[in-house]
Order: C-alpha cells, then structure tokens, then sequence
C-alpha cells in the first residue's frame, strides 16, 4: 500500500508540483465547522481497446485521462468540484467550488493534517496489462480466436472480437488524515458470433475477464474458449423455438444467470435509496425476503475478480458483507456519507466511474451461496417450466421493486428433462417477492466470467455476480407462444 | 429550512482556444509522417445542483474535455484520445495513434470523408444560448420544482429530488484536408422524481425538460406536477393475464421503437450481416402512411447539427417516405462497406421525426378501444439479428377507450417486422424533448405476457 501511495505521488501529484503542504491548503479550504468529511480523489488511467471484425483488426484506441476530485460534506449535503488540471490555481479553485456547499468560508489557516496510511490486502497485483502482450501479440490474439470460431462450425458466418485493458491509478486524501492509494488492472476479452442457416441468422456472445494482465486471457485457452462458447449459443439460437409467454417455473442456471440477484436484491440493499426511504426494501432489516434456502453477499475481496477492490473509492477496505442470511434482511451496503447518516458502519461500497463522477453505494461481487441440491435434482423436479442459461442485461426500478432480465440462451423443460431451446425472452417480476419463491438451491456455485458492467445513475462500474443452480416457482416469461 | 446561499461563481477559466489545438495536433501529425488525419476536441463547463426534501443537497461543478486523434498511414488506421491539452500531451496522444496503425489491417475502406461532402457552410441554428442563473435562483427553482409535486398530492411521501443544471459546450473539429468547424452549444436541464405510496405499495416516477434555449425551458412548478403526476397514477397497479392485445406505446418512450429501426438500418449492423432489415431498400416495412425522416437543421433544438461527427454536412432527408425505406444511416466507413455514400450519420440521426396522424392522444386510446398503454418498458430483450422483441412493461388496462387501472410486471412480445407492418397510427402528442420525435404509437396487436 506504502508502495502505491508512492506511485500514485509520481504519477499525478509530483508533475503537477503539489506536495504534503499543498494537500494541506486544499483541504484546508474545504473543511470547516459545518464539515463533516472532504476528500481529495486523484486518478490517472490508461486504456487501451482492439477490435476485429470481418478478419482482421481494423482499429484500435487508446486513452489517457488524469484529474481529481473535490468533496465537501455537510450533513446530507455534498459539494463537488473536479478538474483535469492539477496545478495549484486550478486544484484551489476546485476546492473553493465545492466548499462553497456549507456556510462561511474555509478556515484558511488550517493545521497539517497527520497523514495516516492504512495497511490492507492487495486483491491483485499492480500489473500494467496495456504493456503484458506487445501490439503485435494482442493483434494475434485477436486473430487466432476468430480463426478458432470460425474453425467450430461452417454456419459461422460473422465474428467479432474486442480486447480491452486499462491500468488506474487512484490516490484517495482525505481531511480525517487517511491517505490511500490503489493500482487496479483490468482486461477483458468479449466474442460475439452470427451464424447462418437456411437463411435464419442468430447470434451468441460470449466474454471474460480479471483483474490481472492480458496473461489470464492466454491462460488454458480462455480467450479461444470465450469464442467457442459464443458459436455454440449461435448455433443454438439457430435451433430456438418461440418463447413462452406467461407465468410458469423458472431453473437458472449456475454463474452469470446471478445477475438475478444483482438486480432484484443488490441495487434495492444499496444505503442511499435505504436511507430515503425510496426502496422497497426500506426499514425491513431482520424480515423474511427470500426462502430460507438463500444466503446472498457482496464480496468486494475475491482475488484478481472483476468485482473486487482493495479498496474502495473512499479509501475504505473492501469486505465481505453478508446482505441475507438464511432468507433475512441482514445488511445494507454503504459507502461513508450513507453510513454517518444511517449509523452504520460504511462496507467499503463507495464507488464512483471516475474523479469526474461522485461516489455512491455500489456493488462488488454479488453471489448466493451453494445449497444442498444437485443441478441434475432440480432439472428433474420441473414438469414444465423454462430453463435459462445466459442473459444479456437485467434493469430494476427500487421502489416498486419490478425487474426484469433478459434472456439470450433457454430451454424448455418438459418432465424433467431439457428439450428445445428457445428464444431469448424477457424474464420479469418482483425484486421483495422473487426469491421467496426459491424452492431448491444447487450446491454448484459458479462465479461469472467476468464481464459484468453496472451502470446507476448514468455511472458505470465493473462488477461480478455469481450463484448456483435456482428453482424458483414462478416467474413471468415474456415469450409469444400463448 | 434556511435557504443555502452559494458563494462559488461558474469559472469561465482561461478560454482554451480548441481551434488551436486542432490545428496544433493535425500540424503534429503530418509532421510525424501519417497520411491522413482528423482530431476533434470538446470541453463542457456548467453545474448541477440538487435538491432533496426541500433542502439543498449536491452541487456539481464540471470542467472537463477530451481530444480524440485518428490517423490514417495508408488505409491503417489508429485512434487515440487524452484529457491533457498541453503540447507534450498532444504529441503523445498522435503517437499513440499512429502505434496503434502500425499494427492494425490495412483496410480500403477506412479514410477520411469525401471532401465535397464536408459541412463548410454553416447554417446558424442557434444552439449557443447560454442562461447565466446564479446558484441562489437554481436553488430556488430546484426548490420550487420539488415542493409542487410534494405538495400537489398527500399521497406523495418522499422523493428521490429535484436537479437544474446549466452547462456550455465548445468544440472544433478538424482534418487533414484543410477543413475545420468550431461550434458552441448550451443545454439546460431540470428533472423531478417522487415516491407515492398506498396501502399496496411504493411507486415513483419523473419528469424532466431539456433544452438548448432556456425560454422554452418548462417551468420548474409544471415539471414538479408532472412528476406527481405520473406517479400517482402508477399506485396500485396490478397484473393481468397473458393475452395478445392492441399496444399503444405513450409518446416519451415510442421513440425506443424509432431507435431499434435506426439501429437495424446503421451501417455496422448492415455490414456485419447482423440486422433483420438487410437489403430492405424500396422494401414496404411500414403501412403506406408512414414517414421517417431527419431534421438536422431545426433552429434551438437538441438533436441539431449543422455536421456529423466526421465534419460531414448534415442534410435533412427521408429514411421511409410511403412506409418504405428510402436509405440507411451510414457514416464513410460503412458507406464504403456496403458500396454506398455516407448519409452524414457518422455518430447518429438527427432530430429523427415520424410524422403524426390527425387523432390526437385521446383519441387513440378511442381508437384502440380495449388493450394496454405502455407507459414504461425495461429491458435489454431487443434483438435487431432477428427483430425479435420482448420487454418488461408497465402502464394501464384500456377498456371502451378509456385507462381503467395501472398494470405492471408485464413483458410484451413481438418481432419488429409484424410490429412495423401493424402500425395504426401516430398520435398528435409529440413529445419534443429528445432527438426523435414522435407521439404515441399504436400497434395492431402484441403478446402480453402477465400472470
């Protein structure tokens, strides 16, 4: 951690020539006795992106952005600044802005604070990913898993390959003297397919990713993996029936399909929409929501995940919070503002897309724990009812609690067993209600792949979901088949 | 409460000359040797304030930019893009990209656009008209916009607040064949949303207006009411049963429909085979009363501009004239894919217009008779591959013309070729906030799925 305050300094502060004391003036201009917390949050990121389509790689971009985050806090009020200068004018300038939130005018005069740095975990190694293939590599990494696909299946008519890693740097100062600092590489590699037949054309998707260098994505083949996982569900699709429209029994499978959770418990269980009260969740700490079956956390620790952070971007140390436990409400995830104002202790789930964005509750890795059945077990107990493997993206409304998820792989079950696939449908219900209806669990947990972004108020940020093998004895499946 | 005075003023900082700047990267870039160039570069500057419970509670100051360099060595092309405007920033950032076409295709169809397609005369469409409100009168009107929903009704209990944000952009975008376009631009927003509740449950809805011009910005008490509004009439909702009925989709969100046909028609998708509107030029995909068109150069409007995002003039023109589709939404690049000319749709269309029937809203739910009026859908369940659609829906049971009671946890279902071929009318009310304008929309018959 030592080491990465030492990096963050090179990186941002000593170019733009601001030390210990110009740290103390800015925070000095924004603290005061209405204050409750400031804070400083400076970030440099690279990134870089390529993609391949129709063969070959036909572009590629790259960014750099820098700058730095101003925050005054007065009770429920925050005052906000940034800037993409970081000289002293701008940076005073800056922090002026956001202390002009609370009454009276910063004590100028302010002592120097005594900076504290906090030991924790390091969740993953400070890798540079941009520099962990030459060009030349990541160009043919590109072209060996197009090849690969379309190596799979004659009816493999179109591939596209993206590639993208970024490294960040972020440097948290706050006024109660913590300082922290953070190096967070991220790759990912997304593969999506069309395939052809008959003159039908259906398309699959498939991706991963971690926090570690573009070395995970050579790994045991992942990345020729991602695409043979793509063409599959292609070719299945090609095969897809019309959906079911109605309210009939849903299986979900391990992994990916969590995002059911992330939707219909996660965003509901963040502090802020708690606070307001504007959740349908609100005030319902130690009540029944889902069956007895589900235990379901935020894990913000998991080694090298998507999800994951050694801490967050309020300088607080990730955790595992558990959010239900065996069917109840036990927690909500915070970040600082909403936990001072709740009394709770923040959960280091403060996190924002950017030094331009402000923090807020946000999620890690979001995952029910493994149960007793075995996945074959609950394939069997359907009589009739949808199976559904992957899904493209999910939405919810907090207060209301309605959300939806949709489908881009599915089955039909029929007695028990997996028959035809079918289209991808829109799957949709009620976030209080869904998971009271979980009547089995399997005891395969999976995490996903690593490809989950979440966006909250036009931010984006990546995260990861997990669960395994659900029943649930009633969902309503948005097909045409009536 | 005590109003909150704030003492900060909007910093119009040193004016960064982006013209400048173009022209310094596009002179960096032939001097490192590239054959082609382009470089746009933006910078907006502006506020939001928030209010929450008749309080203050955020204030926002932005101040930010980028600039984006693409290089062309042959037909290779490399994009690069940085927040840093100093000199040594620029020549690393056309360093970047010129590394990053060194190791990409060689493709023919990349390049710079036709030349005697660029927008070099410029039709003034007054899109700078910037609103110098201070923090204590955007407080105000915040505040104001806020407490008329949260008094308008004893059912309306909490809110998720009020916002008024001001801001002023400035770009200028240049390339490598002496062309160069500087522009300014304002927006400024004001957004409500409240909880309602009743003995089944919370519901919360919003409203917001979004302008260029702050005279036709709608006022802060008419927003607040609508947001009450329309969360009012959410409680109490209930599901129905699966069945196949007539869809009216309310004018804010039948722009989504306008949108999926724009992405089935957008040059990747077309190229890529990936669209179920392939080769579908002079084909009858709407019924014959249908027109689509763009509206580029609507003066004071958001979805207006005089270029598109490769400095090609933009023109106004028909997508689908008689219910059939006239052309595609093409940038130079996919134009060159598919053997066609761009269509000056690099980065999007342009205030995109159906034009409406003679029925007014009213009259539609009239006209429909019995069905559902969509009033919001959720989802990602849009395949443009296939055309087939399946949405999470909310919004009320219509019986005998009339909305009888708010319905929820619904999808509807349909594939867009049925569903563009069973359009029954465009309603008068249109809704004027965004780049696609369109009153409601009424579909012959669609699955509902429920309970």
């Amino acid at each position: 951690m030592k080491n990465y305050i030492d990096t963050a300094r090179t990186t941002l502060l000593e170019p733009a020539e601001v030390g210990e004391r110009e740290l103390d003036v800015l925070l000095g201009k924004m603290v005061g006795k209405h204050i409750d917390h400031a804070d400083l949050y400076f970030q440099y990121a690279r990134q870089e992106s390529w993609s391949l389509e129709d063969g070959s790689v036909k572009s590629g971009a790259f960014s750099i952005d820098k700058g730095v985050g101003l925050r005054a806090i007065s009770g429920e009020k925050t005052g906000f600044s940034c800037s993409d200068d970081l000289s002293l004018p701008a940076l005073t300038q800056a922090a002026v802005s956001a202390r002009g939130i609370a009454h009276g005018l910063g004590s100028d005069a302010h002592a120097a604070i005594q900076r504290q740095s906090a030991e924790v975990p390091i969740l993953y190694q400070p890798d540079d990913p941009l520099n962990s293939l030459s060009d030349s590599e990541k160009v043919r990494l590109l072209e060996r898993v197009e090849q690969d696909a379309r190596k799979q299946d004659p009816r493999v008519k179109e591939v596209m390959v993206n590639l993208s890693g970024s490294q960040e740097i972020v440097l948290v100062v706050r006024s109660d003297g913590k300082i922290c600092a953070d190096v967070r590489p991220l790759v990912r590699l997304n593969v999506s397919v069309v395939a052809e037949h008959n003159g039908r054309r259906e398309q699959g998707a498939f991706g991963g990713g971690s926090r570690e260098s573009y070395d995970f994505l050579m790994q045991q083949d992942r990345a020729l993996e991602y695409g043979r996982e793509a063409v599959r569900q292609a070719l299945i699709n090609l095969e897809a029936v019309d959906a079911p429209a109605g309210t009939m029994v849903v299986v979900l499978g391990p992994g990916w399909p969590g995002i059911l959770l992330h939707e219909a418990i996660g965003h509901g269980l963040e502090g802020d929409f708690n606070r307001k009260g504007t959740s349908a969740f609100a005030g319902r700490i130690g009540d029944q929501v889902a069956s007895k079956l589900c235990t379901i956390v935020d894990d913000g620790t998991i080694q090298n995940r998507r999800g994951s952070l050694s801490i967050d971007d309020e300088g607080t140390q990730s955790q595992n919070t558990v959010l239900i436990e065996n069917g109840i409400l036990a927690g909500y995830m915070q970040d600082l503002t909403n936990a001072r104002l709740m009394n709770q202790t923040p959960t280091g789930n403060g996190r924002r897309e950017s030094y331009a964005h402000l923090p807020m509750p946000r999620m890690t890795n979001t995952y029910m724990l493994p149960g007793a059945s075995s996945h074959e077990e609950i394939i069997e107990s359907v009589d009739n009812g949808l199976y559904a493997v992957s899904f493209g993206g999910g939405q919810v409304d907090i207060t209301s609690g309605q959300f939806v998820f949709s489908a881009t792989e599915a089955y039909l079950i029929e007695k028990g067993k997996i028959t035809r696939p079918v289209k991808g449908a829109t799957l949709i219900g009620n976030g209080p209600d869904v998971l009271t209806k979980v009547t089995m669990v399997g005891n395969n947990l999976q995490l996903d792949s690593g490809i989950g972004t979440c966006g909250k108020e036009g931010q984006s940020v990546p995260v990861g979901v997990g669960q395994p093998t659900l029943r649930v004895d009633g969902l309503t499946v948005g097909g045409v088949q009536m | 409460m005590t109003a909150k005075s704030i003492q900060s003023t909007v910093d119009r900082g040193d004016a960064i000359d982006l013209s400048n700047i173009v022209a310094q990267a596009l002179d960096c870039a032939s001097r490192f040797g590239v054959d082609a160039a382009s470089v746009g570069v933006g910078q907006t500057q502006g506020y939001e304030l928030g209010v929450r419970m008749g309080e203050l509670e955020t204030v926002e100051h932005h101040n930010g930019g980028n600039l984006t360099v693409t290089v062309y060595l042959g037909n290779k092309k490399g994009i690069s893009t940085t927040n840093d405007f100093s000199g040594a920033a620029i020549a690393d950032t056309v360093r970047a990209a010129r590394t990053i076409a060194k190791y990409t295709a060689d493709d023919p169809c990349n390049g710079l656009p036709p030349t005697d397609r660029l927008a070099r005369q410029i039709p003034e469409l007054e899109l700078y008209l910037p609103w110098n409100v201070d923090r204590d009168q955007a407080l105000e009107m915040a505040l104001a916009c806020e407490n008329s929903a949260l008094s308008s009704d004893s059912r309306i209990m909490n809110s998720e607040g009020a916002t008024f944000g001001t801001s002023i952009s400035e770009s200028a975008f240049g390339n490598s064949d002496d062309f160069l376009i500087h522009q300014r631009t304002t927006r400024h927003d004001m957004s409500c949303s409240v909880v309602g509740k009743s003995a089944a449950g919370m519901q919360g809805d919003y409203w917001f207006d979004s302008v260029r011009d702050p005279a036709l910005l709608d006022s802060p008490q008419s927003i607040g009411l609508m947001a009450a509004k329309r969360t009012l009439r959410k409680l109490d909702a209930r599901q129905i049963s699966t069945c196949r009925v007539p869809v009216l989709f309310e004018a804010p969100i039948a722009s989504n429909l306008l949108s999926y046909l724009i992405r089935a028609i957008s040059g990747p998708a077309l190229y890529r085979k990936a669209s179920f509107l392939l080769d579908s030029i002079g084909q009858q995909i709407f019924p014959p009363w249908v027109r689509i068109h763009e509206q580029p150069h609507l003066k004071r409007t958001l979805g207006s501009a005089v270029a598109d995002a490769e400095g090609v003039a933009t023109q106004p023109r028909d997508i689908v004239s008689d219910g059939v589709l006239q052309g595609y939404v093409l940038g130079s690049y996919s134009a060159r894919k598919l053997g066609l000319e761009t269509t000056g749709n690099a980065g999007g269309v342009f205030n995109l217009t159906i034009d409406s029937g003679k029925r007014d809203f009213n009259e539609l739910l009239n006209l429909m008779n019995h069905g559902i009026l969509v009033t919001e859908t959720m989802g990602f369940g849009v395949n443009t591959v296939t055309g087939d659609y399946s949405q999470g829906a909310r919004g009320f049971w219509v019986e005998n013309g009339e909305m009888k009671y708010p319905v929820e946890e619904l999808t509807i279902a349909g594939n867009f070729r049925d569903m563009f071929r069973s359009f029954v009318d465009v309603g008068t009310d249109v809704d004027l906030r965004g780049n696609s304008r369109t009153g409601s929309i009424l579909i012959e018959s669609m699955v509902v799925a429920g309970k």
